[in-house]
């Protein structure tokens, strides 16, 4: 259990070491290592680590060209659950509220499907992935680039707290470790290496997310990306992937394909009848606002309103900034 | 020698009734003040002085002491001066004490002796009724203002008018305004808004339910101009409504010239540097603030965030209870502020979320701090969320909107008909409700905000139950988390 010295090495040094360093420091830092007492410090504060020599450690990431010494967890979630067919959904911090639907219930539906949602708890895309997969009753991974037992960003408190009520948040640096930006890129090969494929699902042109992509390719790993308006500089990242060869993402079938994983069948709803139907009718021809479908199907506000909600709660559309869309198809 | 006369002072909207002694001494000619006055009843010595002197009635010439009796009570303002110079008038023997009695006195004294109308006087004529005094003597201006807590008002021009009605002279003419003198403008029409149906829509809702309303959107969008539509559909105030907000701006002094009732509902929109004691009342006096202007009327909130957050918070106390409580050292004053909140944002700090034609420039970190300028106990008073996004061209080419005064009709049906009974829910509505509550980022107090929204709907529909439909309807209004 070398693993854990060197990882609490690299705590004390705020240094990001993947392998042992033969300095005489290492040497008389692993001398005075109580291992044991450090183990029990993290048990008594819910943390757990899986050292990269485990068995239980995950076989996926043990494999990339540079695996971290080991990882620490918070959270319920079997630590076998990190060796399961995982799909990593990154993206924008600061995403537009189609980026924002489109992960969520992509999440949603893969998650459906019995696969495990990794993403990195950021803002934005990173945070609505982990929701859509919590909706759907599934299981999620998210990879910290601080300590487990930090909530960053602070904004994502609750959210940390219910990926850790079933799934669990993984960090390769020890707890206490303060988030610092050079760590965020090492962060990203954690998030590639533990899963099948990556899906970007916005990204501008240079962006974290791209990171993610580019490490699991190198990895040999399935990237594919959301396509995006060519004119949207939030979608210059993921058109760009898409122009170098990744796989087009239009639905959540598209990964699963690839994965070979059948999609579970979805009871199918009927379809709404009267006003809702036309107004689903007019948002599968493209977004619009509440105003704009005043004027195209000739129904009154008033008339108008409780049809989007009735299709809301039906999960056939969502809103976001006044915009009305339908949700992305499944399966 | 002893002259008397009886005013009220106000703490707060509340008058307390103040006894002004007039004393004449012999000794050294003087002139005092006493029973914590502030500067400007201090400053009351040279106008009452030279009043007195223009009126063509002789300045003792002697010691002189007015005392205004009960002697803890902080007196502020003008308003006392008539009531002084009676007093001393009295006091010197060029009026009969007794005459005096059974009125109130109010007004301000300019120095050739002319009345000068003063703020809080239908506070103090009510003062004055309930403390059994017949009649009250008051500036011209004010006696209409006077006149509607039911007391008889002696409408003065000058103190010698004053004085000679005192002496057993015929009642002075009753005050005339001048002809045009108030004539308020009428509000913005609805019919100047093109498109935005659901944001009109919104508005007529908020209208006919007193609904607190809160409009989102890239700016120049029309939030803004709708909002300020609002007080032309809103029905006109009822008489007890009207006294409560004649009496609150009197008190403020912000009543417009002659116009004695206040019978349409106010409109404050404070600006956004605007300080808590502005927003909510303050001062040593204290003064009501502009939520308490808007009582029984509207309150908008332009560029809400912008707002301190302080002054933000304390508004959640008078959107819960309608009223304002401020204490101070010797004593408290309450305000009246039921008022209905209409709120204006943008989406971003930049602006350029949700707008088609821009693109939102905001880093994450700008846009939470923005967000977390508004706490989710703020968010949940708001009963209305719409979101305005920018109209397209050929909705701004498109015909004029609906005017305000068709929308009006409706709002004061609905208003009546919600008024004479609630209508219930039937069980369709109960079940999509908790269907909601399920579904959606819906807490326990948004579910009795989203009930009493679609009570409104129904009741505008001219329906006999709160029906599915309604309640679908006012779902659609609710907070969206992007704000949250």
């Amino acid at each position: 259990m070398s693993d854990l010295a060197l990882a609490a090495f690299a705590a004390d040094t705020d240094a990001h070491l993947v392998d042992a360093p033969r300095t005489e420091r290492y040497a008389r830092f692993r001398r005075g290592f109580d291992q044991r007492a450090y183990l029990e410090d993290l048990w008594e504060r819910g943390l757990r680590f899986v050292g990269r020599s485990a068995t239980e450690f995950p076989p996926l990431l043990r494999a990339i060209h540079d695996p971290p010494p080991g990882l620490f967890l918070r959270g319920t979630g079997a630590v076998e659950s990190l060796s399961a067919t995982a799909v990593a959904v990154v993206g924008a911090r600061a995403c537009s509220t189609y980026g924002a639907q489109v992960a969520r219930s992509l999440a949603r539906e893969l998650a459906a499907a019995g696969v495990i949602v990794v993403s990195g708890m950021a803002r934005g895309v990173d945070g609505e992935a982990h929701r859509g997969a919590l909706e759907a009753g599934g299981l999620t991974v998210a990879v910290l680039g601080c300590g487990v037992d930090r909530d960053y960003p602070a904004a994502h408190a609750s959210l940390a707290r219910e990926i850790a009520e079933r799934g669990v948040v993984v960090s390769e640096y020890a707890p206490g470790t303060e988030p610092a930006p050079w760590r965020f890129p090492a962060r990203n090969r954690i998030i590639a290496g533990l899963a099948r494929a990556v899906v970007v699902v916005e990204a501008r042109e240079r962006s974290g997310a791209l990171i993610t992509a580019d490490l699991a390719l190198e990895e040999g790993r399935d990237v594919f990306a959301v396509p995006g308006e060519i004119t949207a500089s939030l979608s210059a990242g993921t058109n760009g992937l898409l122009r170098l060869g990744a796989h087009v993402l239009t639905a959540a079938r598209d990964v699963l394909d690839v994965l070979g994983i059948e999609p579970r069948p979805r009871p199918r709803t009927p379809l709404p009848e009267g006003a809702a139907r036309r107004v689903l009718d007019a948002l599968t021809a493209g977004p619009a606002t509440a105003d704009e479908l005043v004027g195209t199907i000739g129904l009154s506000a008033a008339e108008l309103a409780p049809a989007l909600t009735q299709l809301e709660l039906a999960g056939l559309i969502a809103e976001g900034d006044g915009l009305y869309r339908t949700v992305m198809p499944g399966g | 020698m002893l002259g008397r006369a009886t005013t009220h002072a106000l703490v707060g909207l509340e008058p307390r009734r103040v006894e002004v002694e007039a004393h004449i001494a012999e000794g050294q000619p003087s002139f005092t003040i006493v029973g914590l006055a502030d500067r400007a009843c201090q400053e009351a010595k040279e106008r009452v002085r030279s009043g007195i002197k223009s009126a063509e009635l002789a300045w003792p010439g002697t010691r002189v002491v007015v005392n205004l009796a009960p002697a803890g009570l902080r007196k502020e303002g003008s308003a006392f001066d008539l009531s002084i110079a009676l007093a001393i008038l009295a006091a010197s023997g060029q009026l009969e004490p007794a005459t005096l009695r059974g009125h109130a006195v109010v007004g301000e004294l300019a120095l050739d002796g002319r009345l000068r109308p003063v703020g809080g006087v239908l506070a103090v004529a009510e003062g004055a009724k309930r403390a059994g005094l017949e009649r009250i003597l008051c500036p011209a201006e004010s006696s209409p203002e006077a006149a509607l807590a039911g007391v008889d008002t002696i409408p003065l021009r000058h103190l010698a008018e004053a004085v000679s009605y005192l002496r057993g002279g015929s009642r002075p003419p009753p005050y005339v305004p001048r002809v045009g003198q108030c004539d308020p403008r009428p509000p913005p029409d609805l019919a100047d808004v093109r498109g935005q149906e659901r944001a009109r829509r919104a508005l007529e809702l908020a209208a006919a339910g007193r609904h607190n309303l809160l409009l989102a959107g890239p700016p120049g969008t029309g939030k803004t101009m709708l909002a300020r539509r609002l007080p032309g559909i809103l029905p006109p105030l009822q008489d007890a409504e009207a006294l409560e907000v004649t009496r609150i701006h009197s008190v403020a002094g912000v009543l417009n010239g002659a116009a004695s009732l206040v019978c349409t509902a106010p409109f404050r929109a404070p600006h956004h540097s605007a300080s808590a004691a502005a927003v909510v009342g303050g001062g040593p006096g204290p003064r009501p603030g502009e939520a308490s202007l808007a009582h029984r009327g509207v309150l908008l909130l332009d560029e809400f965030p912008e707002f301190q957050r302080p002054v933000l918070e304390a508004l959640r106390q008078p959107l819960e209870d309608g009223t304002i409580s401020l204490a101070r050292a010797n004593g408290r004053a309450l305000f009246p502020a039921r008022f209905q909140l209409v709120a204006t944002m943008n989406l971003c700090p930049c602006g350029g979320r949700a707008d088609a034609q821009a693109e939102c420039s905001c880093s994450p970190q700008q846009l939470a701090r923005f967000r977390a300028k508004l706490s989710q106990a703020l968010l949940d008073r708001f009963d209305l969320v719409v979101t305005m996004p920018r109209p397209r061209s050929h909705e701004l080419a498109g015909a004029p909107g609906e005017g305000s005064s068709e929308v009006r009709r409706r709002v004061v049906a609905a208003r009546s008909r919600l008024e004479c009974r609630r209508p219930s829910r039937s069980d369709d509505a109960d079940a999509l409700l908790d269907r909601a509550v399920d579904r959606l980022p819906l807490s326990g107090r948004g579910r009795a905000r989203v009930a009493r929204v679609a009570a409104t709907v129904a009741a505008l529909a001219g329906a006999e139950e709160v029906g599915s439909e309604h309640v679908a309807e006012a779902l659609s209004y609710r907070s969206p988390r992007e704000l949250a």
